[in-house]
């Protein structure tokens, strides 16, 4: 797919900070995130990349600052134009595989009883079946969440918050409980699905070759001071990543070399000098 | 091996679970036989004998007052008293349980009212009951009702609290409002938790049940209880008790049965 033009930014966080209880928790945070772009951001545990991703929600609200959606200023709560996936509790325990998927869909078009009925239903059925085919959650469509391994239900997750295309997708470290394995096949996944849908995500992980992997953008929080209580963290590294040989590996006969060669091509994190 | 990693074995397991059982029955037994070889006309510790020709003339035998199978009449009475005041207990406190629970306005009007509420002894307004309402039926089952609804109420508010946080935010960005998350997210999670809070429910509303009509009835089992121990009937008081605690334990299974069977999913993700 081709990427769109760099628009104006979807995102625009400007001077926020955020204190818990007396505790600065981040200091003066400021970003532009384009349309299409893949931010990941990164950083020490418990410097406040769970906060910021919070703010992006609207689960809390910045103590000062000011963010923006599209040029508007944030909702107060959380709506349908910022999909979510957490690390865990993302999918509803008691909807099976296919229920979750058609879930958002039903909300959309029942207002009154949130639930579908008759060929409607089945409409809706059919789109959901088709995003979880597409995820590779097919077979598994009448299965309930917690006969899921770990990967399939952020599979499951991603899928339902893609569903009714929202602007922006956040994820809060979505796969750092999965098993290495799983994880390179939900990045493979996850990329695959940014392409396709050319939509604005922000990604919170600790794995920093994750983060360079699938990031077109990559920030650093970190306090300054870790013990004062008056410093938070802040912005410290903006690093465009540029994946100089995305296409390649499909052009090379598939020998075990060149399929061994693959994953490294995805620029590792040494080979992405930081573009100050 | 140590104690906490001994399982039992699988043609074990009859036995140890029925032991209790039969050690009490027999240890009753060996009592009653002793009593009546003392003294033939014991009425404290009734032989299986003399039980089964009381419940026989319980069941069998048409009242002379009411024209009545009386022991029919008694659980018919009872199990009424007790449906009608459970069902209200379960409307009240589920219905507001999960209001209270999903909207801090009204919790904050609510909580406090409903945790003074519960700690109000049932059984001590039953008199204030009796005379608001007179002693017939309604006094009855407003106190069942008063009795269990507080606690299931209390239980839900909690359970409703406990459904994770990132659930109900991951709702919102599917744009569900607060109805369509009552609806599709809060209740459908609820409805297995609220079987598990009536069935913990079902020994304080059997209390209740046997206390108003012991107080003030004229049929019910714990009515009837009451009545034949004015002359010593222990050869009707122990059917009729064991029969209430049969009752209760086949509640207890069916809805422990219609859980797994309406909410495959809630075993399941208890497990996780
Ligand atoms: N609701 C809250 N109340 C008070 N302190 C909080 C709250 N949420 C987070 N914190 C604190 O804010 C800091 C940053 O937390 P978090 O954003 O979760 O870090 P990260 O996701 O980077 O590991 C931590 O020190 C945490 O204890
Ligand atoms: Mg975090």
């Amino acid at each position: 797919m081709t990427h769109s033009p760099p628009a104006a930014s979807v995102l625009s966080v400007r001077d926020v900070c955020k204190t818990y209880a007396g505790r600065q928790i981040l200091e003066r945070v400021s970003i532009e995130l384009a349309a299409g772009s893949f931010l990941a951001v990164v950083g020490p545990t418990g410097c406040g990349k769970t906060t910021f991703l919070r703010m992006l929600m609207s689960e809390e609200v910045p103590t000062s600052g000011t963010i923006a959606l599209d040029g508007r200023k944030l909702p107060d709560e959380p709506t349908a134009d910022r999909g979510v996936v957490f690390q865990r509790y993302s999918v509803f325990p008691h909807l099976t595989v296919l229920g979750n998927a058609v879930l958002p869909l039903e909300l959309a078009a029942a207002p009154r009883f949130g639930r579908l009925f008759g060929a409607a239903r089945r409409r809706a059925e059919a789109t959901a079946s088709a995003m979880l085919e597409h995820v590779g959650l097919g077979p598994a469509a009448a299965l309930y969440p917690a006969q899921l391994s770990g990967g399939m239900q952020q599979r499951l997750a991603l899928a339902q918050a893609l569903i009714r295309q929202p602007r922006v997708l956040l994820l809060d470290e979505p796969f750092s409980a999965l098993d290495p394995g799983t994880r390179a096949d939900i990045h493979a996944l996850t990329r695959r699905l940014w392409q396709e849908t050319g939509m604005t995500v922000v990604m919170v992980t600790h794995d920093i070759s994750e983060a360079f992997s699938l990031g077109t953008r990559v920030i650093v929080f970190e306090r300054p001071i870790p013990d004062d209580a008056k410093r938070g963290a802040r912005i410290t590294h903006d690093i465009p990543v540029r994946r100089r040989t995305q296409r390649q590996p499909a052009a090379l006969p598939l020998t075990p070399a060149s399929l061994t060669a693959a994953p490294l091509t995805a620029c590792p994190p040494a080979a992405c000098p930081p573009a100050t | 091996m140590r104690l906490i990693n001994r399982t039992p074995p699988a043609r074990l397991d009859l036995v140890l679970k029925a032991a209790p059982f039969v050690l009490l029955a027999l240890a009753y037994t060996i009592a009653a036989i002793a009593r009546h070889d003392a003294n033939a006309g014991d009425k404290v510790l009734p032989t299986l004998g003399q039980m089964i020709g009381g419940v026989r003339e319980m069941l069998f035998t048409r009242d002379l007052a009411t024209g009545q199978y009386l022991m029919l009449a008694d659980t018919i009475a009872s199990l009424r008293r007790l449906l009608s005041g459970l069902g209200l207990a379960v409307v009240i406190s589920f219905t507001l349980g999960i209001v209270v629970g999903m909207i801090p306005y009204a919790k904050r009007l609510l909580l406090p009212f409903i945790t003074a509420l519960s700690m109000v002894p049932p059984l001590a307004i039953l008199p204030i009951l009796f005379i608001l309402a007179g002693i017939g039926e309604t006094a009855k089952i407003a106190l069942i009702a008063l009795g269990t609804a507080p606690y299931m109420l209390r239980d839900l508010v909690l359970r409703v609290e406990e459904l994770p946080r990132p659930q109900l935010i991951k709702a919102q960005t599917l744009g569900a409002s607060s109805w369509q998350i009552a609806l599709r997210i809060v209740i459908p999670q609820m409805l297995p938790r609220l079987i598990d809070g009536v069935r913990l429910s079902l020994g304080p509303a059997w209390l209740y049940v046997i206390s108003a009509e012991a107080i003030a009835a004229q049929d019910g089992l714990g009515y009837r209880i009451f009545l034949v121990r004015r002359y010593f009937a222990m050869d009707i008081i122990i059917p009729y008790v064991l029969w209430i605690t049969l009752l209760a334990y086949i509640f207890d299974l069916a809805l422990r049965a219609l859980q797994t069977a309406a909410f495959p999913w809630f075993a399941e993700a208890g497990r996780q």
